[in-house]
C-alpha cells in the first residue's frame, strides 16, 4: 500500500460541502466558527427541516437549536414581563411564561437551568436588578420608589437582593456611576485637549 | 454565543496562586480554555496581537511587576479593539477605596481573592455565569459592575 500525507482546510471544504445546499434553499450564511453558522434572515421551520435532512445525509447535524431558540425566547418574555408589568401583574410569572412559551413551566425551568447553569429564577433577579441600576442612573427616582416599580414589598427587600446580586448596596453603585461618569468625560475632555493641540 | 467553551485569562505573578485558579476552574461544570499570563506585560503584548483570541473574562492581579493591573486596565479601557472586554480585578486588597478606584477606571467585576479552594471556585462560576448573561442577554454592560 503506498502512504501519503495530506494538508487540507476544513472551513474551505464545508463551504464546498455547505455552499450548494443553502443555494438551494436561496440562504445565505456565514461562518462564525467552524462550529456555528450563522443565517440571513429567519427561513421557515419546514425550511429548517428540508436543510436538517438533507445535512443528515453528509452526516452534519444541528445541534441544540430549539433548547438555544427557547432559552431566548423565555428571556425576552421575562424581560416583557418586568418591563410593561403593569398589564400583567395578576398574573404570575410561571403562569405567563408558560402561556407565552407554550410548555409547561416544569419543561422551560429544566431547559432553561440545562443551556445556561443558571435557573430562571436566578435570570429573573438579575433582570430586575438590571432594571434597579437604570432607574438608579437617571438619578430621578428614590429607591422607595424603585422599590415599588419593581414590586418589591419593601426597601429592605430590594437593598438585600441588590447587595446579593451585585456584592455593593444601592447607594454605594449610585456613587461608583456618578464617579465613573465624571471621570469618563475628565478623560474625554483630555483627549479633545490632545486632538487639539495636535 | 453559547456557553459551551468560555476562554478565560489570568494576568498572575504568583505561580501558587495561578495553580489554584487554574485547579479551581478546571472542575466547574462550565467547560473553559485557561491562558495564564506571569505579568500584565505578557498579558499586553498577547492582547495586543492583532489575531489574539480574546478572552470572555479577563481576571487581572493588581500587584504584579513590570507592569501591574491597573496599568493593564488603563490600557485596555483605551485600546478600541480591547476596550469592551470583562475585566475582574482579583487582589488581596478589599479596601473600599481601592475597589471604588477600579470600578470608576473601569473594572467590571471585584474579586478580593478567597481564603480557600470551595470559595474561590464558587466565585468563578458566579462570575462566568452571570458574564455570560450578560453577553447573551443584552444586558447594559456599562452597569455591569459586580464585587465578589
Amino acid at each position: 500500500m503506498m502512504k501519503i500525507s495530506i494538508d487540507y482546510d476544513l472551513k474551505f471544504l464545508l463551504d464546498k460541502v455547505l455552499d450548494p445546499l443553502f443555494k438551494k434553499y436561496g440562504l445565505e450564511y456565514e461562518f462564525h466558527s467552524l462550529a456555528e453558522i450563522g443565517i440571513k434572515g429567519s427561513p421557515s421551520p419546514q425550511v429548517m427541516n428540508d436543510l436538517q435532512e438533507d445535512l443528515s445525509a453528509l452526516g452534519i447535524t444541528i445541534i441544540n437549536d430549539h433548547k438555544h431558540g427557547l432559552v431566548q425566547k423565555i428571556k425576552k418574555a421575562i424581560t416583557t414581563y418586568l418591563v410593561d408589568g403593569e398589564a400583567v401583574k395578576d398574573v404570575k410569572l410561571s403562569t405567563y411564561l408558560a402561556d407565552t412559551c407554550n410548555y409547561s413551566y416544569a419543561h422551560l425551568s429544566s431547559t432553561f437551568s440545562e443551556v445556561t447553569y443558571s435557573s430562571i429564577e436566578n435570570f429573573v433577579i438579575l433582570k430586575k436588578i438590571e432594571v434597579a441600576k437604570k432607574y438608579l442612573n437617571t438619578g430621578n427616582y428614590t429607591l422607595t420608589e424603585i422599590a415599588h416599580k419593581l414590586g418589591y414589598s419593601s426597601v429592605a427587600h430590594l437593598s438585600n437582593q441588590f447587595k446579593n446580586t451585585t456584592g455593593l448596596s444601592p447607594t454605594l453603585y449610585r456613587e461608583i456611576i456618578r464617579q465613573k461618569k465624571e471621570s469618563d468625560q475628565l478623560r474625554k475632555r483630555e483627549y479633545t485637549q490632545i486632538d487639539n493641540e495636535n | 454565543m453559547k456557553i459551551d467553551l468560555l476562554t478565560v485569562a489570568l494576568a498572575d505573578d504568583d505561580e501558587d496562586d495561578r495553580l489554584l485558579f487554574e485547579d479551581a476552574i478546571n472542575e466547574l461544570k462550565i467547560k473553559t480554555k485557561l491562558l495564564l499570563f506571569k505579568n500584565g506585560l505578557e498579558l499586553m503584548n498577547y492582547l495586543k496581537k492583532p489575531d489574539a483570541e480574546l478572552p470572555q473574562v479577563l481576571f487581572l492581579d493588581l500587584n504584579m511587576p513590570v507592569m501591574d493591573g491597573m496599568r493593564c486596565l488603563d490600557e485596555i479601557r483605551r485600546d478600541s479593539r480591547l476596550k469592551n472586554l470583562s475585566v475582574a480585578i482579583y487582589s488581596t486588597s478589599s479596601s473600599e477605596k481601592d475597589i471604588v478606584e477600579t470600578y470608576v477606571r473601569g473594572a467590571n467585576i471585584y474579586l478580593t481573592k478567597p481564603s480557600d479552594f470551595k470559595k474561590l471556585q464558587n466565585a468563578i462560576q458566579k462570575i462566568l455565569s452571570i458574564n455570560w448573561q450578560f453577553h447573551s442577554s443584552n444586558l447594559d454592560k456599562d452597569n455591569f459592575i459586580l464585587r465578589i
